[in-house]
């Protein structure tokens, strides 16, 4: 049984420590607010330019359109969006391991790493890396993110892959994000049943083709840049729970320490009280 | 029949109303558009946008994007949407000085001239568009 000195010692050391995790907290949360509000604002834009695309690019022709062309997949690309640093609970690791599981199933895989977790653990690996974009700000724009974009867009159009994936972490609310992979290129649309389209209904300005030219690629930029407030957010949201768990644990740890200190304080008292008894007791006798 | 309007940028949604009639700065020049407007697909430059509800125009700078035209709703996805009201007509006024002065100094790189070109030109839209508004006045 450790001393009174020492719990008190104890829960005097946890308190501060409690103290940094609770300003962690505040700061992931207001942060958490900010990157919420963007990914959420941000959704019906891709949403709608996907719909859009979905409608366009069964008009499309393959062979003009290098963004739409399937081939057999021999490798795969996927863009890992991870964090920069830690203290985000599980939501690397889980992002990690659904990743590599997937990679798995593919013939071969090479890698686009965002943030710096994601870039040492695919180092460790020795997995094959196409570029590495640490340090994207917390507040990112599409000049930040477009970049990753090219990068990622140019592999598939030279044939390095055949197969674009994105791996980021959904933000779904604050309690709950999800690891999720998705297909960002080819774009295939979802209504499959290309022989039995309509005729083309739409009228295009300048041309389909010059329309569809346009739409694609800005459609690329905008996931990637979604994708990015997607994990922002869940990262900020994943450290402000972490850290109001680490919070409440500290409260709990001091409670326990502080109880455990009372009752070392209180046998100490009871002990010095039999002593000074007993040895009334005994002097009494003499 | 009201024209169902919605403007989205990336970063958030700009407009979204029922109105009676939209003038968009299409690729291939101003488009006007009723309802029962036949489905249009069209790339829009940077520009002058309109909107007519309920007897007001309201004004927008638009700059780049597509616009969906259905029978019954438009929906415009455009890089960056402004209310003429919210445009600061002396900052663009300055944006646009710079960007001439940059050009006319002969910029360093090719990627200097375009950026110097493209703020040139979001500065005129954003110029032309708070002076309409002003005029109307």
């Amino acid at each position: 049984m450790p001393s009174e000195r020492e719990l008190r010692r104890r829960v005097r050391s946890i308190k501060n420590i409690q103290q940094v995790t609770r300003a962690m907290q505040l700061v992931a949360a207001s942060k958490m607010r900010r990157a919420q509000a963007a990914v959420l604002a941000s959704r019906p834009y891709e949403e709608r330019l996907r719909t859009v695309l979905n409608d366009l690019a069964p008009y499309a022709d393959p062979e003009t359109s290098p963004l739409l062309a399937r081939r057999e997949v021999r490798r795969v690309g996927i863009i890992l969006v991870t964090t920069d640093r830690g203290l985000v609970g599980p939501m690397n690791v889980n992002l990690i391991r659904a990743t590599l599981r997937f990679a798995q199933q593919q013939p071969a895989a090479s890698y686009v790493a965002v943030g710096r977790k994601g870039i040492n653990q695919l180092r460790r690996l020795r997995v094959p890396v196409t570029a590495e974009f640490p340090g994207i700000p917390d507040r990112p724009t599409s000049t930040d993110t477009n970049v990753i974009a090219r990068v990622a867009v140019e592999e598939f159009v030279t044939g390095k892959v055949d197969e674009l994936y994105l791996a980021f972490t959904r933000f779904v609310n604050t309690l709950r994000q999800e690891p999720t992979i998705r297909r960002l290129l080819p774009f295939v649309p979802e209504d499959e049943d290309v022989d039995n389209l309509p005729p083309l209904q739409y009228l295009f300005e300048p041309d389909p083709e010059t329309v569809l030219n346009e739409v694609i690629p800005r459609l690329i930029e905008v996931a990637v840049f979604q994708t990015i407030l997607e994990s922002k957010a869940s990262a900020f949201s994943a450290q402000m729970v972490a850290m109001r768990n680490a919070t409440d644990a500290a409260g709990d740890l001091i409670d326990d320490l502080t109880l455990a200190a009372n009752k070392a304080r209180q046998s100490r008292i009871t002990k010095e009280m039999l002593e000074i008894a007993s040895g009334a007791e005994a002097l009494g006798k003499g | 029949m009201p024209l169902h309007l919605e403007v989205i940028t990336p970063e958030r949604k700009v407009y979204e109303e029922d109105v009676d009639m939209v003038v968009a700065p299409a690729s291939e020049g101003y488009v006007g558009i009723l309802p029962h407007h036949a489905p249009l697909f069209t790339t829009l430059g940077p520009g002058e946008f309109r909107v007519k509800r309920g007897g007001v125009e309201e004004i927008l700078a638009v700059f780049g994007g597509f616009m969906d035209v259905r029978a019954d709703r438009v929906v415009v996805l455009t890089d960056a949407a402004e209310h003429a009201e919210d445009i600061d007509a002396t900052r663009a006024q300055e944006a646009r000085d710079r960007a001439q002065q940059v050009l006319a100094a002969g910029p360093a790189s090719a990627a200097d001239e375009q950026r110097a070109r493209a703020e040139l030109q979001r500065a005129l839209v954003r110029l032309r568009v708070s002076e309409s508004r002003r005029r109307r006045r």
